[in-house]
């Protein structure tokens, strides 16, 4: 096989890769190039190193760096209801899909620190549903799941998320979920109650179960066309048949292999139905 | 070497000048197209909608690994950022950069990366800094830099900000400015 030619600034991230990879087993080979490139940039200002080889050096003898950067290129932008749309849709297109099951396993796949998983707990609550379902909600990262287990999050968020659960067609008042104290807030305990957080790695880790709803939101963007398909063929394979999959606003299962798969549920809100 | 890729940022004023760029590109145009206009976060599919009305090329508010053809406009969706890999774009939700997602910086420096010195950079009007540093990063690695003259803009905030930053290729009105690229495709093309 002929050796792709890398340009210099590219061999470097290349490398970097590569050895976290070797070393740690951290696989971030196939994400998406350009906002990789980027975040590796960022972390090396904030250490105050220099240039991405030196960042190489020190990662493969300097587990903490390593770790730090591990946490430096993923990403954990969430909210609660964000893209509110997207639960409107859910609401009135997938609910009563939902409705025909006596019992619903559901399957957050990369839910960070947990806000998006206690939106979609809240909407089955309302909708009378919670109490048949499971929810798993994974991700990689264990740190951000501690977070999430605990569903402890900054009091000066609320009056945002309230915007949000109001606009995702919320049907009480947004401060009947939580309680505060000081400068937070704590999610009432019956949200956590039929969720199960576990660490699972997209990348590497395979199915686990069988689900009738698999939401993975704004985490397959930081992927390549390969590592997208890999994950979509997991996602397929883990879905029952009419299963159900949301991905993010943007997201489109269109450019990959299972294009033909799956039926448009709510095409602006990226809902799809598993074919049989 | 052929243009492949014109990059466009603008904020404050964006809409109108966007209106008269895109506006006077022929159907044959050679070069694909993308933009950053700062938007709302909660904003819609309206500013595609909006720029369609005026211009002949296609114009898609960009889905995740959208393929990158010539001849087609593809806008940064709000609320994510819009970055260009060799031959399609990726999007991401990383923090905003310089207040703003998407953010202009974000596309050009990464249109750099990808496409070095097949790239046009173009700033229009605009109210912060937001694609200085992304224009700065493109002329660097051989692209051209074309900034909209500041007279001619709605807010001249940023126009004026990257032409005191970088030496630019052309300061154009805004009127000129689809031309010189037409000129700069056809020159290079085939």
């Amino acid at each position: 096989m002929l050796a792709t030619i890398l340009k210099p600034d590219d061999l470097d991230v290349h490398l970097l890769i590569e050895g976290l990879y070797h070393r740690y087993g951290y696989d971030f080979r196939n994400y998406a190039s350009a906002s990789l490139r980027r975040r590796i940039q960022s972390f090396l200002k904030t250490e105050e190193i220099a240039t991405v080889a030196e960042l190489q050096a020190q990662v493969l003898t300097d587990r903490a760096c390593a770790e730090r950067l591990l946490l430096g290129l993923t990403v954990n932008t969430t909210a609660m209801f964000r893209d509110p749309s997207f639960y409107v849709a859910f609401r009135q297109q997938v609910v009563p899909l939902l409705r025909t099951y006596p019992f619903l396993r559901i399957w957050h796949a990369g839910c960070s620190t947990g806000q998006e998983v206690y939106s979609m707990a809240i909407l089955l609550q309302e909708e009378g549903l919670y109490h048949r379902c499971r929810i798993y909600a994974t991700d990689a990262n264990g740190r951000v799941l501690q977070i999430a287990r605990q569903g402890i999050y900054p009091y000066k968020q609320m009056q945002d998320y309230t915007q949000l659960y109001l606009k995702a067609g919320g049907q009480r008042t947004f401060s009947e979920y939580y309680t505060a104290k000081y400068n937070n807030v704590i999610l009432r305990p019956a949200l956590r109650e039929r969720v199960v957080f576990g660490e699972h790695n997209l990348v590497t880790d395979g199915s686990f179960n069988e689900f009738n709803v698999i939401i993975c939101r704004n985490v397959l963007i930081y992927f390549n066309p390969t590592l997208q398909n890999q994950v979509h063929g997991l996602f397929y394979n883990s879905l029952c048949k009419f299963g159900i999959l949301g991905l993010g606003k943007q997201e489109t299962i269109r450019f990959t292999k299972y294009e033909t798969a799956y039926d448009d549920l709510a095409k602006a809100e990226k809902l799809y139905r598993r074919r049989n | 070497m052929a243009y492949e890729l014109i990059v466009i940022g603008t904020s404050l004023g964006g809409l109108s000048a966007l209106k008269t760029l895109l506006g006077a590109l022929p159907q044959d145009f050679s070069a694909a197209l993308a933009v950053v206009q700062h938007r709302h976060r909660e904003s819609d599919q309206g500013l595609g909608n909006f720029l369609q009305q005026f211009t002949v090329l296609p114009v898609h508010e960009v889905e995740d690994k959208e393929r990158i053809q010539a001849g087609h406009v593809y806008l940064a969706p709000a609320d994510y950022h819009l970055l260009v890999e060799y031959g399609y774009f990726s999007l991401s939700i990383d923090e905003p950069v310089s207040y703003a997602r998407p953010s202009i910086d974000v596309l050009l420096e990464s249109a750099a990366d990808s496409y070095n010195e097949r790239v046009i950079g173009v700033i229009l009007t605009g109210a912060n800094q937001d694609g200085v540093k992304g224009l700065s990063t493109l002329k660097a690695r051989g692209g051209v830099a074309i900034v909209q003259d500041p007279d001619t803009a709605e807010s001249p905030v940023l126009p004026r900000a990257a032409i005191a930053a970088i030496a630019v290729d052309a300061i154009l009105p805004l009127s000129q400015i689809a031309p010189r690229l037409i000129h700069l495709c056809a020159a290079t093309g085939g």
